[in-house]
């Protein structure tokens, strides 16, 4: 058995949101009976961000909960996807008379239960609209998959759309937003060991001592490829050179840029990454406008990172990131 | 189908379901995300314990409570395809139609729901199988195990097991599994 902090692996996500709301009843309050959790903040009739998934991803979404990010997060058991009547409930409570903006993760889980809440809700009268996050391009994209996966970039999405929200744009203006923010990000992650989830008794796959994989998800899914660890530099540049394959060739040099941890991983050695992405970008004569570093979204105690690239395409991107928020954790 | 055999046949799958959870688990893993018993277990585990506590006394209201538990109570994919083929078959019987179209009604949910055609490697194929049977009255616990393991060769198309790619061959898909257990229950429950 792997050693967790636990009292009773049924009642992690619901002792989890306790912990989280005592911690910070300024910012955020639980729906009594419920897995979701809402922003104190006064309703000031602005579209709603709401976003969600399993849980196990800490601090996403409920840690980006807060004036100018997310209205309100659901959130489910470990690694699943939180149910329709639980979104809906979400989006009720968040709703503020502008309408209520859903960002999903592209899981088919994810997909599927949100779909049936907007449509419950539509039917008492909601006006909601989403946008699917798929930014990790370790995935093949093809018409018979379910597609590329979500992962760390929807927390630029969490904030340029919340900014969006809080600066009063109509929910068909943040639909035009998401819809042109999703196609300039890419993202794509490493491994230096598996994941347990907490009540299983072995890890969700296992690397050798001096193993790591490429292109993993943040579910513990296999990568495209297993080698012996590198060094720092090494890494980014495998990494950058598989982002930057994915960008269109474009005379727009402006990123910006998140490192993030997957959980297991210190943030001293996100730096030392971060310092080589930061060099290398350089080097490729690319100039990084803004950088996240951090745990953002991750996968239990899973060691490794990923990065995401976003390009500036629009400086509204731009103006949203360097907004200040009020949230647990941007 | 009728009430008392529809309430023997969620406490035969409940069993089934909970006897099977870590091998639905042992499913999951290696192309999927470990969940599906956990899931499948916790949801079936809430539709026993509210046909107790409601008593439903028509079939109707068993689908109703049968859709309500499965989609409040599973989440990850399992709970709306599930949720939405109950939520198909209530409607079908709402509608007086016979079980076979009822089955059916509630296969084309899941396919509404999850987009799945036959072939994707995933539950659909099993539901496929077992409704064409019904409708000429020769399913069999032979056939429905034979439309499982059908699975096992295939390389995934939808969910989650697609993300793997061609490493999904050789796997019996865990949602064909457990649809798998649901048609054996339904058998042995009819014959009871």
């Amino acid at each position: 058995m792997i050693k967790k902090i636990l009292n009773n692996p049924d009642y992690i996500v619901d002792e989890m949101i306790d912990g989280m709301v005592l911690s910070h009843p300024e910012l955020i309050k639980r729906v009594p009976e419920t897995g979701i959790i809402q922003r104190t903040y006064d309703k000031k009739g602005k579209v709603a961000i709401v976003s969600g998934g399993g849980s196990g991803h800490e601090p996403a979404h409920a840690g980006f909960v807060g004036a100018g990010m997310l209205s309100a997060a659901v959130c489910g058991a470990v690694f699943t996807s939180p149910t329709p009547d639980q979104i809906l409930e979400a989006i009720k409570v968040a709703d503020e008379g502008k309408g209520v903006f859903l960002v999903i993760k592209n899981y088919s889980g994810d997909i599927m239960n949100f779909e049936m809440a907007q449509e419950l809700a539509e039917m008492e009268g909601i006006k909601v609209d989403s946008i699917v996050v798929d930014d990790d391009i370790a995935v093949e994209d093809s018409l018979y998959t379910q597609g590329k996966r979500g992962v760390a970039g929807t927390i630029f999405v969490h904030k340029i759309l919340g900014y969006a929200a809080e600066k009063g744009q109509s929910i068909e203006e943040i639909k035009e937003l998401a819809e042109n923010l999703i196609p300039n990000m890419k993202t794509v992650g490493l491994a230096l060991t598996g994941v347990t989830t907490p009540g299983s008794s072995k890890p969700s796959f296992a690397l050798a001592d001096d193993e790591i994989e490429y292109g993993v998800g943040i579910h513990g899914e296999p990568g495209y490829r297993r080698e012996k660890l590198q060094t720092s530099k090494d890494l980014v540049d495998e990494l950058l050179k598989k982002l930057l394959e994915e960008f269109e060739a474009n005379s727009n040099n402006r990123f910006a840029i998140i490192v993030n941890g997957l959980g297991g991983t210190p943030l001293m050695e996100q730096y030392v990454f971060a310092n080589d992405v930061h060099k290398q970008m350089k080097d490729n004569k690319l100039e990084i406008k803004f950088s996240k570093v951090g745990i953002l979204m991750t996968s239990l105690e899973m060691q490794g990172l990923s990065l995401t690239l976003l390009r500036l395409e629009d400086d509204f991107f731009l103006e949203a990131l360097k907004a200040t928020v009020d949230t647990i954790n941007w | 189908m009728n009430i008392e055999m529809g309430i023997r046949w969620m406490e035969l799958f409940n069993e089934e379901i909970q006897n099977e959870k870590d091998y639905l688990t042992q499913l999951d893993t290696p192309i999927g995300d470990s969940d599906h018993g956990n899931n499948m277990s916790r949801g079936m585990a809430h539709v026993v314990k509210a046909i107790e506590e409601q008593k439903p006394e028509t079939l109707n209201e068993l689908l109703k409570l049968i859709t309500t538990n499965l989609l409040s109570k599973v989440g990850g994919a399992s709970g709306p395809l599930y949720g939405s083929a109950f939520m198909g078959m209530m409607k079908a019987e709402t509608a007086g139609e016979e079980w076979a179209k009822i089955l059916k009604t509630g296969l084309e949910n899941i396919q509404m729901r999850g987009k799945a055609e036959q072939g994707d490697k995933t539950m659909v194929d099993v539901w496929i199988a077992v409704v064409e049977a019904v409708e000429n009255g020769e399913l069999t616990h032979e056939l429905i195990d034979e439309a499982v393991e059908a699975t096992k060769p295939l390389k995934a198309k939808k969910g989650r097991a697609s993300y793997v790619g061609d490493r999904s061959i050789g796997h019996i898909d865990p949602g064909a599994y457990s649809s798998g257990l649901l048609f054996h229950t339904m058998l042995r429950a009819e014959a009871q």
